[in-house]
């Protein structure tokens, strides 16, 4: 502590280390608690019925995750400002019903259906951020406005037919449904991601030596970037097996490394945390606290419009439910399982992934077992409850320990 | 009642150094209550000026005319010599006052490097961490600031280290004067010892320092000067190795109004209000 500005010693790096063990036994838990509850759940279910882990089952899986992953991406943004979006499933519902009236009914072709889709979500986004804005209308209220106006207007646009049909051959079906990589495009994928994590990582070393700041060894990254590749390449080879490795689910993997790298390395990021933080206090150092809040509902309804589409390339059909049950609270319950905070500011776009993984292999392993959706519900709902369970107590932990 | 206080106004440093920042007969009401009147002030570069005076004085008036939240009723701000208009927050700092107010807006989710450098990130593409990072330590080494890490969130850190930050913070533009606001009210005398320390610092760096501040103790530490506010005018400018504990208290109680025999005027007894018995 004392040598505080002095250069830094290999004691300051191990200082560093233990600070960030004492840190994590004390109420900063990150996604650890999350991860071993995946790795519960999945040995539980595989216990009692030996085809859960079959390669199978884990390419439905993977493709069960992608739509409302993705959605709940969008969830993680507005959560991360301590705000809420509880209308994404009637967005995504209506991004659906665009796509299928566009597609069929109007001859639209594929991509002018995609971006009205798209589009439609933006505007929803934008119209909620400026009334949030403008009025002080709280997040919740607006979008809970939002979800029956939202659904209303998804049954204007799918007309008295109400269910639509999207066609079999059409690419967004195959993406949804039949797409799947080449092995040898899925390890070169693989390593293209563990390489580009390493080499990010050198050269973040290298600035640091150039500046004279502190390092982890470079063992530890390659040791990190080694782990990556070999789980990425056995996760591989093991699907493989089966149909292999879904278009679309590589396509959520890349949206959520995308936000990841977007949060944490852009001054756009750096604010939306600010933001999530302290109102008062990015407002006074200068950052447009409008526009940060702006930009923040319209992506996470355009998020809401693409995870719409994918489920409705999926279950190849778009009706009047697309959207509605459980997708809304399956997609914030994913956000928050994953580690999200609810009361802002912490949290990243990797808790997409990994809640929707616990939501999805859930809701998976209990159907496998020809259990009743009323059991899922219930199961679900008792997971997401412990999920806000541990972030309250976190949060009570870290300001116990005065790190709040 | 300034007219009685018989301490000389001193003269701090050479002759022709012109202030940095000075106050010309600064006014300011907020409806019918007169915060400020005629108030003078004169801040010269690496000097540390105290700001002293009870509740309700208009130390907080002052401070937040200077910082833009407040524009001025009356009376003229030169700073450098040129006349200035500060009507809001962004013109203050963009002539280079700076002012760390008692809550000190941090974001407690965020590092120490983070929130230095909030909204005014080095940024190419990419937040250009390294650079920031290297000119976070240097920085605070050169307040002598002792922060563990400049990687751990402002949560971890005790209200000392969170004063220290938020002093560092407001150095980042390199303004010509940093304003505190009570920077010792809630804090520890160890933590007291570490945020004074850094003051000597800012005054070493030659940055003119404003100390808004109830303590005494802490004000006769640190203070080159030190100016007494008694409901809202000038009733004192002294030189703090020339003045005494007593002094200061006496002006800032007003008892100096009296120290000269003035006949106590003479009131009507109030009427009493209320049910008669």
């Amino acid at each position: 502590m004392s040598d505080v500005t002095e250069a830094p010693t290999v004691r300051a790096r191990a200082a560093g280390l233990v600070d960030d063990v004492r840190a994590r036994l004390t109420g900063n838990l990150g996604s650890l608690p999350v991860v071993v509850g995946l790795i519960v759940i999945w040995v539980a279910f595989q216990m009692i019925n030996p085809s859960f882990l079959s390669a199978d089952n884990l390419v439905n899986l993977t493709l069960q995750c992608a739509a409302t992953g993705t959605i709940a991406i969008g969830v993680v943004l507005v959560l991360l400002l301590g705000q809420i979006d509880l209308s994404v499933g009637s967005v995504s519902g209506l991004s659906a019903a665009i796509l299928g009236v566009g597609l069929t009914q109007l001859g639209w072709p594929l991509v002018v259906s995609i971006l009205a889709a798209a589009a439609a979500g933006a505007a929803v986004g934008l119209l909620y951020g400026v009334l949030f804005t403008r009025f002080g209308v709280p997040s919740f209220v607006i979008t809970l406005a939002g979800l029956l106006g939202v659904l209303g207007l998804q049954l204007k646009v799918l007309g008295p037919n109400g269910s639509i049909n999207l066609p079999a051959d059409s690419p967004i079906v195959q993406f949804a449904t039949s797409w799947f990589l080449p092995p040898w495009v899925a390890y070169a994928l693989s390593a293209l991601w563990a390489g580009g994590m390493f080499t990010a990582a050198l050269l973040r070393r290298r600035r640091r030596l150039r500046a004279g700041l502190t390092t982890s060894p470079l063992g530890w990254q390659a040791a990190k970037a080694g782990g990556l590749l070999v789980l990425c390449a056995l996760a591989v080879a093991y699907l493989a097996t089966n149909r292999g490795v879904g278009v679309m689910f590589v396509f959520f993997i890349v949206l959520v490394i995308v936000m990841h790298v977007v949060l944490t390395r852009t001054r756009w990021g750096r604010e939306v945390y600010a933001v999530g933080g302290s109102v008062e206090a990015a407002r006074r150092a200068g950052i447009r606290v409008d526009r940060v809040y702006i930009s923040v509902f319209v992506l996470c309804s355009t998020f809401a419009a693409v995870g719409g589409l994918l489920a409705a390339g999926r279950l190849m059909s778009v009706n009047l439910n697309s959207g509605a049950g459980d997708t809304n609270l399956v997609a914030i319950a994913a956000a928050v399982i994953g580690g999200t905070s609810l009361f802002g500011g912490r949290g990243s776009a990797w808790s997409a992934l990994l809640g929707i993984a616990v939501i999805q292999s859930i809701s998976n392993g209990l159907t496998l077992l020809n259990l009743d959706s009323s059991i899922r519900y219930m199961i679900t709902g008792g997971v997401l409850l412990l999920a806000v369970i541990i972030d309250s107590l976190s949060r009570r932990a870290r300001a116990a320990h005065g790190q709040a | 009642m300034s007219a009685e206080t018989v301490v000389p106004l001193p003269v701090p440093g050479p002759p022709e150094r012109t202030p940095v920042l000075s106050m010309r007969g600064i006014s300011k009401s907020f409806g019918k209550v007169q915060a400020l009147t005629d108030i003078h002030l004169d801040i010269y570069a690496g000097e540390v000026v105290a700001i002293v005076g009870d509740n309700g004085a208009g130390k907080s008036t002052l401070v937040k005319i200077l910082a833009g939240v407040h524009p001025a009723d009356d009376g003229g701000i030169e700073f450098e010599g040129q006349p200035v208009q500060i009507p809001d927050p962004t013109t203050s700092r963009a002539l280079g006052i700076a002012t760390v107010f008692q809550d000190l807006a941090l974001c407690d989710n965020l590092d120490v490097v983070a929130n230095l450098f909030l909204g005014r990130e080095i940024a190419g593409v990419a937040l250009d961490e390294e650079e920031m990072e290297r000119e976070a330590w240097e920085l605070l080494r050169q307040l002598s600031a002792r922060i563990p890490s400049v990687r751990v969130p402002i949560a971890a850190l005790s209200g000392g280290q969170r004063q220290t930050v938020a002093i560092a913070r407001s150095l980042i533009g390199d303004p010509r004067v940093v304003i505190l606001d009570e920077p010792t009210a809630a804090l520890g005398v160890a933590q007291t010892a570490e945020v004074l320390n850094l003051i000597e610092r800012l005054r070493e760096r030659g940055h003119g320092v404003v100390l808004i501040s109830h303590n005494m103790a802490d004000v006769q530490a640190v203070a080159d000067r030190i100016v007494v506010l008694r409901l809202g005018r000038n009733n004192g400018d002294f030189l703090a190795s020339e003045v005494g504990y007593e002094d200061i208290i006496a002006a800032i109680t007003g008892a100096t109004e009296h120290a000269r025999p003035l006949p106590e005027p003479s009131y009507p007894r109030p009427r009493r209000i209320g049910p008669l018995r």
